[in-house]
């Protein structure tokens, strides 16, 4: 790591310490700045994904810029409804006594993103920290490296620079950043593997962290679809950023009854969206390196399954065509991994209950989807699988909602974010009780002890199945006068008061 | 059995589905309830004879707090489990967007033994109610407690979702080297990172519920003695050996002299003259805390000694001590206690307490006493911790409507009430559209247009006074 990522570090620390980021004010500036970054900046940041990844201007406009301003809309109508205090209904305990969950940031947090959406994955994030009043050490991927020089570059003319620091390094300094700080917080979008390093890390400093991890997302098709829509809607999600989406569905579970129809369909949409020659599509991107394109070059090479559409490549210029693998089974070397590419798998079930029992047998994935009009299919499905997110009928639309909590389960992550759910996560939710209880009443609690101050101490805290709602705050009511009335004759008794 | 064996198998009880149905939830909570209702005597005389604790604080600090979350997620759970629907964009009309709520699956509770029977039954209630299975470990060092939740949960409870697995270190260590679903820990900072360690290995979320140096600022506008009457008893509970017991006092100088008084008449009034012969002071666990505490009261020079410093190992017995005039560089001063030792260093107000306070890790627990709202403002604006109270101490544990949890080195996540719920349980969020109206879809496909780009770009973009979302 460079010594000015260090000492990046320590300024972040000490801006923190001055307390000017719990001002929500200035929080809002910092956001309105991101916004205005956003906007003028535009066509440079669409450029610059050009370069690195070779991605049409529409889907990065769409599912980075608006996405990321989107956030910052969301966070800037919302933040002062966020950031109040949350008061508590009183209880008999606490009838004397104010109760309330107050917000506080965590301090200097790590926001770490990946390339294949370089922009919204880094700063949708960073805005939910600043939003909770966080410093924030932002650390876009080394791997889309124009991204990350843009941000260097331009985000400290916008940002508060001490605050939110930009740091880019290389992967072996990446990993250095983690082990060699301590951080409040980190959050962290990539691959499993380094999900696993991460928190490794973040345990030697017992530091929180969000994972946005991936994994296999199945995709059941059943006969009662719309086939039509189903193919077009599914080819969408998984030539969108040439495959490298997180959400992208990865191998489609479909029933035996319309395979062939469908893997037609698959086809027909193919040739819709992208022409016969789909690396002379503007529309059509990239790998995003040399490492990637091996990895999935090799997958093809192995000749698992049946390539049914496409599978050229040229490594030169990084290109897979969209394809389109059928008699794909578990033992397949592409249902090892996630595919994170453009080669979409198609296995043939018999049924609901065989596509249940595929899924079950893997990683909990980040997303799972299901084209059906059967009610009790997908019911089903929904009952007995779990996942990060479900779109039922189309694919990726959970990520689109701010008001949706967006994160994995298991393999594919820790936690979740996007509008509240964001800066939740960036929050301490502190309890805070300030206890008014006469004093008169606490003798109950202090020893020496007796039979009789436990009865009475029962009774104050004891919540039983029928003590609640209306009932309940009037059996307190009552509760206490008597109490206080029986502490009043006790005290008369004693001292004659 | 072994714990891989174990393990599997309550993997198996979960993926037959036999937690989901919200009544049997309801049942295994009311098994807590009976638990703790038909066997009172025997965990009390449990809990005596591992720590001596008396039957007064087993009662109302474990006993009655157990079977309040109980009936508490008994009260709440059909609400707690209803799908939450959410606000949605215009072009999301005809969609469903909701959060289904879901269990993790198999989650391991491993507890402490300074309130043995709270810090494993209290967690379970949350990992039952979000539909979970669960293996309890229950802390060795209080093992005659152990025992006792060992033979009889599986009485009340479904033993086949809720093991309970025994053993010391080399046990512990196999048990977490099993996949979970979650990892719910409480004990000390150390032992929390192994925990958070080995979790990484599968991924496993955890929530960690940790200790620290919870201080406790004295201002001089406060009523001395009522402060001293409640941090005499928060500090001394259980010996000192609580989480959220207040570890170190802060005391405004112009009051120390007053708050030293008051304190050493109120241990009078509580313990007697000699508390050793008092029933309602416990015992130190084991020889090991007992021995480390004795260094410490070994460090601080008896000039400093306000009252108590006693001891008698035969019994792990020590007094209820207070020292003054400690400085942060003392021994005392530099791990948590957790024991009956109070140490009292003078500041010259409340800058100088935050001061001293943000020095350190941010603990579990941080108490203000003071009647100056413009101070209790500027400690709390300027002093995180897990938790607060104000002008008492403990209290914010013992709510139910609020997280209990630490921040930092005290911890992560939290739970209580609906904290824990939401602890055991997975948000999944569901978008379920229609397949029809696919022309409000198609200008979302290649071949890209500009026009197309323009009009979703407008679509989708969220405004301000978000006109754009209908509930």
């Amino acid at each position: 790591m460079k010594s000015d990522d260090y000492e990046k570090i320590a300024q972040a620390r000490k801006a923190f310490a001055t307390g000017k980021t719990k001002i929500v004010s200035f929080r809002k500036n910092q956001l309105r700045q991101l916004a205005k970054f956003l906007n003028e900046n535009e066509s440079a940041l669409c450029d610059a994904i050009m370069q690195d990844l070779r991605r049409s201007k529409m889907e990065t406009v769409l599912a980075e810029i608006v996405m990321t301003n989107n956030a910052i809309v969301n966070a800037l109508e919302n933040i002062d409804e966020w950031c109040k205090d949350e008061h508590q209904p009183k209880a008999l305990l606490t009838l004397f006594s104010n109760v309330y969950i107050r917000k506080e940031p965590f301090g200097v947090c790590l926001v770490i993103a990946s390339w294949n959406y370089p922009i919204a994955l880094l700063l949708i994030p960073v805005i939910s920290a600043i939003a909770a009043g966080n410093c924030v050490i932002i650390k876009p991927s080394e791997c889309s490296a124009k991204v990350a020089d843009l941000l260097l570059n331009l985000l400290p003319k916008y940002i508060d620079n001490e605050c939110y620091p930009v740091v880019v390094t290389d992967s072996v300094h990446s990993a250095q950043l983690v082990e060699n700080n301590r951080f409040d917080f980190i959050f962290f979008t990539g691959g499993t593997a380094i999900g696993r390093l991460i928190m490794k890390c973040a345990a030697e400093y017992l530091t929180p962290v969000v994972l946005e991890l991936g994994g296999k997302n199945p995709c059941f098709v059943d006969k009662s679809c719309d086939i039509k829509t189903a193919a077009r809607r599914i080819c969408w999600g998984k030539f969108l950023n040439t495959g490298q989406i997180c959400l992208a569905p990865d191998y489609i579970l479909c029933e035996a009854e319309i395979h062939d129809e469908f893997v037609q369909e698959v086809k027909a949409v193919i040739d819709n969206f992208y022409g016969p020659d789909a690396q002379k599509s503007p529309d059509y991107g990239r790998i995003i390196n040399d490492r990637q394109m091996s990895r999935l070059v090799k997958l093809l090479d192995t000749n698992d399954g049946k390539i049914v559409y496409g599978g050229k490549y040229d490594k030169k210029d990084k290109y897979i065509s969209p394809t389109v693998v059928t008699d794909v089974t578990l033992n397949s070397a592409y249902m090892q991994q996630e595919m994170f590419g453009p080669i979409l798998l198609i296995m043939s079930v018999a049924n609901i209950d065989e596509a249940i029992e595929t899924i079950n047998k893997l990683e909990k994935p980040l997303a799972l989807y299901a084209f059906s009009s059967n009610r009790q299919n997908i019911d089903k499905l929904l009952f007995s699988t779990t996942s990060g997110g479900v779109n039922i009928n189309d694919v990726t639309m959970q990520y689109t909602l701010e008001s949706l909590p967006f994160g994995g389960v298991g393999n594919s992550g820790i936690g979740n974010y996007h509008g509240k759910f964001g800066f939740d996560a960036f929050t301490h939710k502190r309890a805070v009780l300030h206890d008014g209880t006469p004093e008169a009443l606490m003798k109950v609690r202090y020893a020496p002890y007796s039979e009789s101050k436990l009865s009475q101490s029962k009774f104050l805290v004891n919540k039983s199945e029928k003590s609640t709602g209306i009932v309940g705050w009037l059996k307190s009511i009552l509760g206490m006068s008597i109490l206080g009335v029986v502490l009043a004759y006790g005290l008369h008794l004693i001292f004659g008061v | 059995m072994c714990a891989a064996k174990l393990v599997e198998n309550v993997r198996q009880s979960f993926r037959s589905g036999v937690t989901k149905p919200i009544d049997w939830r309801i049942k295994q909570l009311n098994g807590i309830v009976k638990l703790v209702n038909e066997n009172e005597q025997l965990l009390i005389q449990a809990v005596l004879r591992d720590i001596r604790k008396p039957k007064f604080e087993t009662v109302l600090s474990e006993l009655i707090v157990v079977k309040n979350e109980a009936n508490h997620a008994i009260n709440n759970i059909h609400q707690w489990v209803q799908p939450t629907y959410l606000s949605k964009y215009l072009h999301q009309g005809f969609d469903s967007i909701y959060l289904q709520k879901e269990p993790l699956g198999v989650t391991l509770i491993i507890g402490a033994w300074n309130y043995p029977i709270l810090l494993v039954l209290a967690p379970l209630v949350g990992a039952i109610a979000a539909g979970n299975c669960a293996v309890l470990k229950p802390s060795e060092v209080s093992s005659t407690t152990a025992n006792a939740i060992a033979e009889l949960l599986p009485k009340y409870l479904d033993q086949d979702c809720f093991p309970v697995w025994q053993g010391g270190i080399e046990e512990t260590t196999e048990i977490l080297d099993q996949k979970f679903d979650h990892i719910f820990y409480t004990g000390s900072s150390f032992v929390g990172k192994k925990v958070m360690a080995a979790a990484a290995k599968n991924l496993t979320p955890v929530t960690l519920e940790l200790g620290g140096k919870s201080p406790a600022y004295i201002d001089k506008e406060s009523n001395i003695d009522i402060v001293a009457n409640r941090i005499t008893w928060g500090k001394f509970i259980n010996s000192g050996q609580t989480c959220t017991s207040c570890d170190y006092i802060l005391c405004h100088e112009a009051v120390v002299d007053e708050f030293c008084k008051a304190v050493k008449k109120r241990i009078l009034h509580c313990f007697g003259e000699d508390p050793k012969q008092s029933l309602d002071l416990s015992r130190i666990i084991n020889d090991r805390n007992f021995s480390r505490i004795a260094k410490l009261m070994d460090d601080v020079p008896s000039s400093k000694l306000v009252v108590g410093g006693v001891r008698d190992p035969s019994e792990r017995y020590i007094a209820p001590t207070v020292y003054r005039d400690i400085s942060m560089d003392d021994t005392i001063m530099q791990g948590e206690i957790f024991g009956p030792l109070m140490p009292i260093i003078s500041v010259s107000g409340h800058e100088e307490a935050i001061r001293i306070m943000n020095s350190g890790e941010k603990p579990l627990a941080m108490y203000v006493f003071s009647n100056n709202n413009k101070v209790v403002d500027d400690v709390l604006d300027n002093v995180s911790s897990g938790g607060t109270t104000v002008n008492d101490v403990l209290m914010q544990a013992a709510v139910p409507n609020v997280p209990f949890g630490g921040v930092g080195n005290s911890g992560m996540g939290s739970y209580h009430g609906k904290f824990g719920f939401n602890t055991f349980t997975h948000e999944r969020p569901v978008v379920q559209r229609t397949q029809g109206m696919e022309m409000l879809v198609e200008s979302r496909y290649p071949p890209y247009t500009e026009k197309n780009l323009s009009m979703i770009s407008w679509l989708i973009s969220e405004k301000k006074g978000g006109y754009c979302n209908i509930l």
